[in-house]
């Protein structure tokens, strides 16, 4: 892919973003990006985003967890050394199950919280060393910025942007990922 | 405002005729019972055992908790060592269980009503709880269900009289020690009862539930006189928030003093420290259901369109966190009596364990794993026949959570969920049902004139 256009439209409030975006969505443009300095309730539901799914991601690394910390516990108490727990020699992982409750539960905490940040950053394509693919640092402090790409449209595109209450609205040449 | 409508009352007086006619039976047909007719009934037991057995009951008798199939073994090692000793006094052995069998049976009526009694009470007063956290915190969501939780509140007097009747009149087919004859052979009884005595176990449960009735009354009347006043004039709300605040400090004292003196001391040798948190969080998820699923019922009927997806969401969120909550609590307890094997202690867990796995174990599965997978995609939280469902198998598991606190004390293994135990659930169920809607009957639905009322009809997730 070469570079294509985009219209970068900047806004300094979350109220007057939101009914933008609603403005933009009504004449049926696609809304690219949008970049803010702070997670605006109710933006994602307006442009139409998909509901997330790292729900379903964090309960399957749940059960991974749960199943490591068993077999972990397994091997490390039953099978390696048998333990003999509480007065209790039964040389069983489930007679001896009240024990291992407490590791079982915080390796799938444990799993499920750790894998599924880091499944976020990745699928937000963040990871070290990355470069940053925010178009203007205004947006990390009170600037909100929209990116609508551009098909031939652009006077029509920017006439709606300025009345929507943009305080910027510029075409940029876009390097394609 | 909704009218109690003519069927519903019909069907909550059928309930509880229903109710008092089939426990009315089982009493009368326990206290038929004698000796003679326990003594055949104990012999057919062993027939079907085998011709072994006879010895084995007699000594789980004796040692009262060991594995059944252990004890069997053991007797037959003591029979065969003790031959002449076992033989002599074979007979009074058998006389004394079949008395203790007897007793077990003509406490089981007895039992079943104080189960059902306590679970609808329990109820009412997690709800009230509840609604006293709401002003509390001044919480935002939730003035649109005040009138619900307010209707299920109106149970806590007459449902907590109830309970402490049955408590004083069943007296120690229930409660061991309000026997003078056990307690005279106790030493360790002897040295709780200062604690343990009637007359001083009647005045705290009046105390308690004056207090609980009077929080609520006056909540009550504050919350209605809120809507009748003018709009720039909160101070109602106020005099309820301050109400709401003293309540819960009562409140948290109270319960968990309530739940030794109604619940633990049917088991007197035993006590476990956080037995009134436990028995909270059961009374806590269990009103919150009953406020979800009543909700849920009146909105079907078009009569609370102010409730929205996410009202009934938040509820279900509630729902879900105390399902756990219960079981986390339940685990801590189990555990640390699993883990250090105190034999004055474990022996509470052993009995349920064996004369009780069904109910015991079942419990985890209705009470936890059931709530945990069905309630706990966020989507599912918006569904009503989901929270419907969740919350039936929610309130089965918590009936079974009373029973188990209870049954094992008065009536041993000779438990069953059966004619008494369901009269008792249907008796409670038609007079809870008939007290709950005639007070949602009394006001409108909506409390107009809570200040949060705007906020929490805007609400959404």
């Amino acid at each position: 892919m070469g570079s294509s256009k985009v219209i970068h439209a900047l806004y300094t409030d979350d109220d007057v973003l939101l009914a933008a975006v609603k403005a933009v969505k009504n004449e049926k443009h696609h809304i690219e990006e949008i970049f803010t300095p702070f997670p605006v309730h109710g933006l994602d539901k307006a442009m139409g985003l998909e509901p997330t799914r790292i729900a379903i991601a964090a309960f399957m690394y749940g059960c991974v967890g749960l199943i490591v910390a068993t077999v972990m516990m397994n091997y490390i108490m039953i099978e390696d050394w048998p333990q003999n727990i509480g007065g209790k020699p039964s040389f069983s992982y489930i007679e001896n199950m009240p024990a291992f409750v407490p590791i079982m539960f915080e390796l799938t905490v444990f799993f499920a919280a750790h894998l599924m940040v880091i499944t976020f950053y990745l699928r937000s394509r963040m990871w070290p060393f990355k470069n940053a693919e925010n178009p203007d640092p205004r947006t990390t402090d009170d600037h909100f910025l929209m990116e609508i790409p551009v098909h031939d449209n652009e006077k029509e595109l920017k006439a709606l942007l300025t009345k929507s209450g943009a305080v910027e609205v510029h075409i940029v040449d876009k390097e394609a990922h | 405002m909704y009218t109690f409508s003519k069927r519903l009352k019909i069907v909550s007086l059928a309930l509880f005729v229903i109710g008092v006619i089939g426990w009315g039976t089982s009493y009368v047909e326990s206290h038929g019972l004698t000796l003679d007719d326990v003594k055949v009934l104990l012999a057919e037991e062993n027939s079907h055992h085998g011709a072994d057995a006879s010895h084995g009951e007699e000594t789980t008798e004796a040692t009262h908790h060991d594995v059944q199939t252990d004890a069997e073994a053991h007797a037959a090692m003591i029979h065969s060592t003790h031959d002449s000793d076992a033989h002599s006094e074979e007979s009074h052995h058998d006389d004394a269980h079949a008395e203790h069998v007897l007793h077990q049976m003509h406490n089981r009526p007895y039992a079943a009503l104080y189960v059902a009694a306590f679970f609808f009470f329990m109820i009412s007063l997690g709800v009230l709880a509840f609604y006293g956290i709401q002003y509390a915190a001044q919480a935002g969501w939730s003035p649109v269900l005040f009138r619900v939780m307010e209707a299920i509140t109106y149970y806590v007097l007459p449902g907590g009289l109830i309970v402490l009747g049955i408590a004083l009149w069943a007296g120690d087919h229930i409660f061991i020690w309000m026997d003078p004859e056990v307690v005279a052979h106790d030493e360790l009884i002897q040295a709780k009862s200062g604690w343990l005595d009637k007359t001083w176990f009647a005045i705290r449960g009046l105390i308690f539930i004056a207090g609980w009735s009077l929080y609520r009354y006056f909540s009550r009347k504050f919350s209605l006189a809120q809507d009748l006043a003018d709009v720039n004039d909160n101070s109602n709300f106020k005099k309820n928030f301050r109400i709401s605040a003293a309540f819960l400090v009562f409140y948290i004292y109270t319960e968990s003093i309530m739940s030794w003196d109604w619940i633990m001391s049917v088991d007197p040798h035993w006590f476990s420290t956080l037995f009134g948190w436990y028995v909270f969080a059961s009374m806590f998820v269990s009103g919150i259901t009953v406020i979800a699923l009543i909700t849920i019922y009146l909105k079907s009927k078009g009569l609370m369109e102010f409730v929205n997806d996410s009202h009934l969401h938040d509820l279900a969120k509630f729902m879900f966190a105390i399902s756990v909550f219960w079981t986390y609590l339940w685990f801590s307890q189990f555990m640390l009596i699993w883990y250090a094997n105190i034999p004055e202690e474990v022996t509470y867990f052993v009995t349920r364990i064996e004369d009780y796995n069904l109910p015991f174990f079942g419990m985890i599965i209705l009470n936890f794993i059931f709530p945990f997978l069905v309630l706990m995609n966020s989507d599912y939280k918006r569904v009503p026949w989901f929270i419907v469902m969740a919350g039936i198998v929610i309130l089965f598991g918590h009936y079974i959570d009373v029973f188990n606190m209870i049954m094992p004390a008065t009536v041993g293994d000779r438990w069953f969920i059966g004619v008494p135990e369901i009269s008792a659930i249907l008796l409670f169920l038609g007079l809870f049902l008939f007290i709950v809607f005639y007070a949602l009957s009394k006001a409108p639905l909506l409390a107009k004139g809570n200040p949060f009322i705007k906020e929490s009809e805007h609400f959404h997730y």
